[in-house]
C-alpha cells in the first residue's frame, strides 16, 4: 500500500518526460542559435540541384554585405511530398524564418492570410513584375519574392537535327505533326516523353494553355467557377488529344515508360531525340551537363489549331516567405535577406549560380548577354503583346492533383483523350471543394 | 497494445467480485499499476481512434474543418481509382498469399529434410525478410527496367524479349507481388519450419513402418499436422497483402497511371493532394474492410483448427 503514491509519481514522471523530450528538440535549437551577438536565419528550400545552387549563391553574396547575419540552408523534397512537408511545418508553428515554395493555386492552398508575413510595406514590392505580384497575392497583401526567371512550359528542340532536315519550328499543331513525321522517317524519335518522372506527362495539356485562352478567354474564370470543363471545351481538350495523338502516331522515344527527366534531357541534347515538351526551368540543368546544349537546343511554343493566335504559355517563378512565426531579430534579417533577393544585385546573384530560367520578375534586372538559345527563343514571345499567357495554375486556384497519372496513361494509350479529360475533371473537383470554392 | 490492455481490464472487472468473496488473493496489483500504460493507450490509439472517425466526417485542412456529414464517403466510393484499387489489393493479397503459402511450405520441407548446407540455406531463404522494404523495391526497379535492366539482358542473351515489367500496365502489379514473396517468403517459411519441426517423429515413422510413400507421409502427415502454421501464415500474409503500400509505392508509385494502385496508395494520394477529409473517410473504409475479411476468416480457420 505505501508504494502506491510513488508508483504513480513514477508513472507520471515517465510520461512527463515523455512529453518533455518532445518539446525540448525544437526549443534547444532555436534558443541555442540567438546566443552571440549575431542572427542566424535557416531558409528551407527544394532539393533540386539547381535550386541548392541558387541558394548557396544567394546566401554567399548577402551574408557578404550582411556580416551580422548568417543564413542556414535546409532542404526538403520537392513534389507532392514537399506540399505535405510546407503545410504540415507551418501549421505546427516550425516552419524556418524563410522557405521557397509555389507561386499560384499552391500558394493560395497553404492559407498565406493566417501563415505568411505581408510584404506590401516593403518598398521594393514596387518593382516587382505585375504577373508574378498576383500569383503571391491574397487579399491585396503581397507575400512573396521571386527566386528565379520565369519559365516558358513549351517544346525544346534540337536545331542540328531541324537543320539537317531542312525543317522550321511549328506553329500549329498540324505543322507539327507533319515536321515528327519526317523525323521519324529519318531514324531518330520525334518526340521525347520521359514517364519515369510522371510531372513530365503534362506538358501537352499545361503548356497548350495560351492556345486555350486564345480561343476561349474566358476559360479560367469560368473554369474557376464550375462553368467550363476540360472535357466538354474542345479548346481545352486539344491538349489531352495531342497527348494521345503522339502515342498513337508512334513518335514517342522507344523507353518512354521508364525514361526520366536526365534521360529526355540527354536524348535532347545528343541528338538521339528531336523535340522534348518540358518547362524552360530544366535548360540550366541540362546545360551544366552538355554545355553544347546552349547553342543546340531552342525553343517553341506548344502548337496550337491557329498560326496567328500561338503564342506561349508562362509559368512564374517560385517565390521566398517568411512564415508568421518568425519574429524580433530573426524577422529583420528575414526581411533584409528578401529585400536583397528582390533588388538587381539579387538577380545577378542568381545570374552567378547557374544559367537563368527566363526573364527574372524583377524590374531593373537584365538578362547576361550569353544566355542559352532556348532562353533566348523565348524573348519575342514575352515582347509580342498577346503571345503569352500565364499557366492556367497562376490564374485559377482549380489544379487536380493527379494529372500526371491521367496523362501517363492518356499518353501510354492505357486510357483516351476524351475519358483523361472527364476523369481530370472529377479530380479538379475534389480540390475544389477542399478550398471551399462557390458553385462547386 | 490491444492484448496487453485488454488483459488488466478484466482483471479490474473481475476485481470487485473477488474482494467481495473477501479475498484480495487475485488482485496482484493496484489500479495505478495499469496508468502509464492505460494513458499511453488512450493517447496513442483511442484517441486517435475516435478522432478519425470524427475528421472523416470533416473537409479538414491543416488549419481548420468543416462538418459535411457522409459527403466524404460518398466520394470516396465515387472515385475512379477506387474500384480499380480494390480488385488490385485483392489479386495483389490473395497473389502475394497464395504463393508465400505454396512456396513456403515447399522451402519449408527442403530445408528439413537433411540435405547440405542446411543451416546456410535456412539463413538466405530468410534475409530478404531482413532487408528494408524500400531498398529492395528500389533495387528491383533497377533490375527490372525493360531496356537496361539485369532481368530483361538476361532473357534477351537465351532469345526472350522481356516485358516492361513495371511499366506494362498488364505486369506491374504482378511484378510487384512477385517481388513482395520473394522478400516474404523467407518468414513463412520460418513459420513452417517450425510448424514442421514440432510434429512428432513418432508419426512419421509410424506412416513408414505403414508403407506410406513420401508423398504420402507429406500429403498425410505433415500437411494436416502443420494446419497451425498455414492458418499463421494465410493470415499474416493476407493481412500484409490487404494493407501493402510501401513495395508499391517504392516501385511504380501506383502507375503506370493508375494500373497497379492499391487501396492504400489511393489514400496516401489523396493525403498528398491534401484532402485529408476524404483519405480519413478512406482509412476507414480501409480498417472496415481489412476486419470484413480477416475475422471471419480467422474463425473459419480456427474452427476448422480445433475440429480437427
Amino acid at each position: 500500500m505505501r508504494f502506491r503514491p510513488g508508483a504513480s509519481g513514477l508513472a507520471l514522471l515517465a510520461v512527463s518526460s515523455l512529453v518533455l523530450t518532445a518539446c525540448s528538440a525544437g526549443s534547444l535549437g532555436s534558443s541555442s542559435d540567438s546566443s552571440g551577438g549575431s542572427v542566424q536565419i535557416t531558409y528551407l528550400i527544394g532539393n533540386q540541384d539547381q535550386d541548392l545552387k541558387n541558394a548557396q549563391q544567394l546566401v554567399k553574396d548577402f551574408t557578404a554585405k550582411n556580416a551580422g547575419i548568417s543564413i542556414k540552408i535546409e532542404t526538403r523534397p520537392a513534389g507532392t511530398e514537399g506540399d505535405n512537408i510546407v503545410k504540415t511545418r507551418l501549421s505546427t508553428g516550425d516552419m524556418p524564418e524563410v522557405f521557397n515554395y509555389n507561386t499560384g493555386s499552391l500558394f493560395q492552398a497553404i492559407a498565406p492570410q493566417k501563415n505568411l508575413v505581408s510584404l506590401s510595406d516593403q518598398p521594393y514590392v514596387g518593382n516587382l513584375d505585375d504577373n508574378f505580384k498576383n500569383t503571391v497575392t491574397a487579399d491585396n497583401q503581397v507575400y512573396g519574392v521571386p527566386v528565379g526567371g520565369f519559365m516558358g512550359g513549351a517544346v525544346l528542340y534540337n536545331i542540328p537535327i531541324y537543320k539537317r532536315l531542312g525543317l522550321t519550328p511549328p506553329k500549329t499543331w498540324a505543322e507539327f505533326m507533319a515536321n515528327s513525321a519526317k523525323i521519324k522517317a529519318a531514324g531518330i524519335p520525334p518526340v521525347i516523353q520521359t514517364y519515369g518522372e510522371t510531372w513530365t506527362a503534362q506538358l501537352f495539356v499545361l503548356g497548350d494553355f495560351h492556345n486555350v485562352a486564345a480561343t476561349e478567354p474566358d476559360f479560367a474564370d469560368k473554369y474557376t467557377k464550375n462553368q467550363a470543363k476540360y472535357a466538354t471545351s474542345p479548346a481545352a481538350l486539344k491538349g489531352f488529344e495531342h497527348t494521345e495523338a503522339v502515342h498513337d502516331a508512334g513518335y514517342e522515344n522507344k523507353d518512354f515508360a521508364s525514361a526520366k527527366l536526365p534521360d529526355g534531357l540527354k536524348m535532347l541534347a545528343t541528338g538521339k531525340g528531336a523535340q522534348y515538351p518540358i518547362l524552360s526551368g530544366v535548360v540550366a540543368n541540362m546545360i551544366a551537363t552538355y554545355p553544347d546544349a546552349g547553342k543546340n537546343v531552342g525553343l517553341f511554343a506548344l502548337p496550337g489549331d491557329d498560326a496567328s493566335k500561338n503564342g506561349l504559355t508562362v509559368w512564374t517563378p517560385g517565390a521566398n516567405y517568411i512564415p508568421k512565426t518568425a519574429t524580433g531579430a530573426k524577422l529583420d534579417a528575414a526581411k533584409k535577406f528578401l529585400a536583397f533577393i528582390a533588388s538587381p544585385d539579387g538577380c545577378k546573384s542568381q545570374t552567378t549560380a547557374g544559367a537563368p530560367t527566363g526573364p527574372y520578375a524583377v524590374k531593373g534586372c537584365a538578362l547576361p548577354a550569353d544566355v542559352p538559345q532556348a532562353i533566348k527563343d523565348m524573348q519575342p514571345y514575352l515582347d509580342k503583346p498577346g503571345a503569352s499567357s500565364l499557366a492556367l495554375e497562376f490564374v485559377s486556384p482549380v489544379k487536380g492533383p493527379s494529372l500526371s497519372q491521367i496523362t501517363v496513361e492518356v499518353g501510354s494509350g492505357i486510357r483516351k483523350a476524351k475519358d483523361g479529360a472527364v476523369r481530370y475533371d472529377e479530380d479538379v473537383k475534389k480540390q475544389a471543394q477542399q478550398l471551399g470554392l462557390a458553385g462547386w | 497494445m490491444t492484448t496487453t490492455s485488454v488483459k488488466p481490464q478484466e482483471r479490474s472487472k473481475a476485481a470487485p467480485a473477488a474482494s467481495a468473496a473477501g479475498s484480495k488473493v487475485y488482485r496482484p496489483y493496484s489500479n495505478w499499476f495499469f496508468l502509464p500504460s492505460a494513458i499511453i493507450y488512450s493517447v496513442l490509439f483511442l484517441v486517435p481512434t475516435f478522432a478519425s472517425l470524427y475528421f472523416s466526417l470533416t473537409r479538414w485542412s491543416l488549419f481548420d474543418s468543416k462538418f459535411v456529414g457522409l459527403d466524404n464517403f460518398k466520394l470516396f466510393f465515387q472515385e475512379p481509382a477506387l474500384v480499380k484499387g480494390f480488385t488490385n489489393t485483392l489479386i495483389y493479397a490473395v497473389v502475394t498469399s497464395g504463393s508465400k503459402v505454396v512456396l513456403g511450405l515447399l522451402l519449408a520441407v527442403l530445408l528439413t529434410s537433411q540435405i547440405v548446407a542446411r543451416g546456410y540455406l535456412r539463413s538466405v531463404v530468410f534475409f530478404p525478410v531482413l532487408v528494408s522494404t524500400i531498398g529492395v523495391g528500389l533495387t528491383f526497379t533497377v533490375l527490372m527496367n525493360p531496356e537496361r535492366g539485369l532481368i530483361n539482358g538476361a532473357l534477351s542473351v537465351v532469345g526472350i524479349s522481356g516485358p516492361g515489367w513495371l511499366t506494362d500496365p498488364k505486369w506491374a502489379l504482378l511484378s510487384v507481388a512477385a517481388v513482395d514473396v520473394w522478400k516474404g517468403v523467407g518468414l513463412a517459411t520460418l513459420i513452417y519450419i517450425a510448424g514442421i519441426v514440432s510434429i512428432p517423429r513418432e508419426y512419421i515413422e509410424a506412416a513408414r513402418v505403414d508403407g506410406a510413400s513420401s508423398w504420402e507421409t507429406f500429403r498425410r502427415v505433415v500437411l494436416p499436422l502443420s494446419r497451425p502454421a498455414t492458418v499463421t501464415v494465410i493470415i499474416l500474409s493476407l493481412i500484409g497483402g490487404l494493407r501493402s503500400f510501401d513495395l508499391i509505392w517504392a516501385m511504380t508509385q501506383g502507375g503506370p497511371g493508375f494500373t497497379s494502385d492499391v487501396i492504400a496508395s489511393v489514400i496516401y494520394k489523396q493525403y498528398q493532394a491534401g484532402f485529408y477529409g476524404l483519405s480519413t473517410a478512406g482509412n476507414v473504409v480501409l480498417f472496415i474492410t481489412v476486419t470484413a475479411i480477416v475475422l471471419p476468416l480467422s474463425w473459419f480457420l480456427n474452427r476448422k483448427e480445433v475440429d480437427m
